[in-house]
């Protein structure tokens, strides 16, 4: 049964400072859902909480299995992966990264040679498989966490400013990558605050500004 | 005075002499792999070693729960792991004697004057630095690494266990300096082992009491064993940290 999110009237604060308010939303299944705003409107928070990073002060977020709610364990957080800003590679080689997934799952060795490796090709790093990640560029290691959240091929995908502090050249990557994901059906929300890129990801496009959702 | 300056030369040549025979006869010990050389340096290392892999089974379990949660009195913890770093050796052979003793609590063990009672003291030494050094590693990894890992699906102890992988070459560096202070100290060691021939005799225990006798050759043979293994781990802490700072550099 496929997941559904259900986010109802969320609040969240720091410091006394709100960072999110009302904001409600719901995810539908093969959709690209681009969520457009700018820095320091929430969109990074709404984000964090929708993958169960963090809790809501007020409001729901529920992950929904037919009819049934789910409860927010590790088998359901295990079926989604959030890609931060940044990524945070881990100090091993890329090969090794992008298996982490995989191996903190259990699954079998040769299975996860192929998966891996099948993984980077798409991402067009299978030539630096045996690098430490450490040493690739921005825009490549950004790529290694596209292929590190998409290798455990979660039910949803959320990729927070998957191009920020990107070159032209590695964004158009990255870009090519998402859409590849698109036309294959994978269920994917974005964050962005360029307008041009969430036209062009975008199957539905949602505006947030002072931590409201507007539109 | 006039023949003041012949006799302070005299002496000097005199105690020159002293101390290259001194040195020729401690080479000539290690050299011919001497027997009571060997068992101290083989006593020094297995009592140090062992206080040592305790430490870390306990140390680095310590310090990746203080480096990873917050729970009321960590802070204190923390300050008091800090101050232990520096613990004078003769306190802590002082504590684990009393602990120790005929009359002390755990007098019913029968472990004073035993190589048992130096791991003991020992492990007391270098606990709090694998401990604090490991939760410094920790707290110094970038928050992003936990955060990744818990986006990818992992488990609390997976975390944990990838954020200690993160910093291994830290954690190393916190073990290899209590493997340092263990093998350097003095004062705890002859004070629950008694330094007995044969049994409790370490290496830095026979140099004092070697050197008390004027008996120099075994006291240097070992205090140039000593420096080796001093300058052998320094050596090791070395490269580990240049490969920590290299696969880090980015």
């Amino acid at each position: 049964m496929s997941l559904e999110l259900v986010v109802s009237n969320i609040y969240k604060s720091y410091d006394s400072k709100s960072v999110l308010r009302d904001c409600s939303f719901s995810f539908r299944k093969g959709e690209t859902h681009v969520i457009m705003g700018h820095n320091g409107s929430g969109k990074s928070t709404f984000l964090r909480i929708c993958a169960l990073l963090e809790a809501p002060d007020k409001g729901e977020v529920n992950y929904l299995s037919g009819s049934n709610i789910l409860r927010k364990d590790i088998v359901l957080k295990r079926r989604m992966t959030l890609l931060l800003p940044g990524v945070g590679v881990f100090n091993a080689t890329a090969f090794k990264n992008v298996a982490y997934g995989l191996r903190i799952r259990a699954i079998k060795r040769e299975e996860i040679v192929e998966r891996v490796n099948r993984i980077l090709e798409f991402v067009g790093l299978i030539h630096k498989k045996n690098q430490n990640a450490l040493t690739l560029s921005s825009g490549e290691i950004q790529r290694i966490g596209i292929a590190r959240a998409m290798v455990i091929e979660p039910e949803i995908l959320f990729l927070d400013e998957p191009t920020a502090s990107v070159d032209q050249e590695n964004t158009e990557i990255i870009e090519d990558i998402i859409l590849k994901m698109r036309k294959e059906g994978k269920p994917i929300i974005i964050t962005t605050h360029d307008k041009v890129q969430a036209e062009r990801l975008a199957d539905r496009l949602l505006i947030m500004q002072n931590g409201k959702i507007i539109s | 005075m006039p023949f003041a300056p012949v006799i302070v030369k005299i002496y000097l040549i005199f105690s020159m002499n002293s101390i290259i025979d001194g040195f020729i006869k401690s080479f000539s010990l290690i050299i011919n792999l001497d027997k009571e050389l060997l068992g101290i340096i083989f006593l020094s290392l297995n009592v140090s070693g062992t206080a040592l892999v305790i430490s870390t089974l306990i140390g680095v379990p310590a310090g990746t729960i203080i480096g990873l949660k917050r729970f009321p009195g960590r802070g204190f913890i923390i300050s008091l792991l800090n101050t232990f770093m520096g613990l004078p050796p003769v306190v802590v052979g002082l504590f684990v004697y009393l602990l120790l003793s005929r009359s002390g609590p755990l007098g019913f063990m029968g472990l004073l004057y035993t190589p048992s009672a130096m791991v003991a003291a020992q492990t007391v030494l270098a606990f709090p630095i694998v401990a604090s050094l490991c939760h410094s590693a920790i707290v110094n990894v970038n928050p992003i690494i936990k955060q990744a890992s818990v986006t990818l699906g992992a488990t609390p102890y997976q975390v944990a266990t990838t954020i200690v992988r993160e910093v291994r070459y830290g954690i190393l560096s916190g073990i290899i300096a209590g493997f340092g202070r263990v093998m350097a100290e003095v004062g705890a060691i002859l004070i629950v082992g008694g330094n007995i021939a044969g049994y409790t005799r370490v290496m830095t225990t026979t140099i004092a009491l070697e050197t008390d006798k004027g008996n120099f050759e075994l006291a240097l043979a070992l205090g140039i064993i000593l420096l080796i293994i001093s300058f052998l781990i320094n050596i090791l802490l070395h490269i580990i940290q240049r490969k920590g700072r290299l696969k880090t550099a980015i």
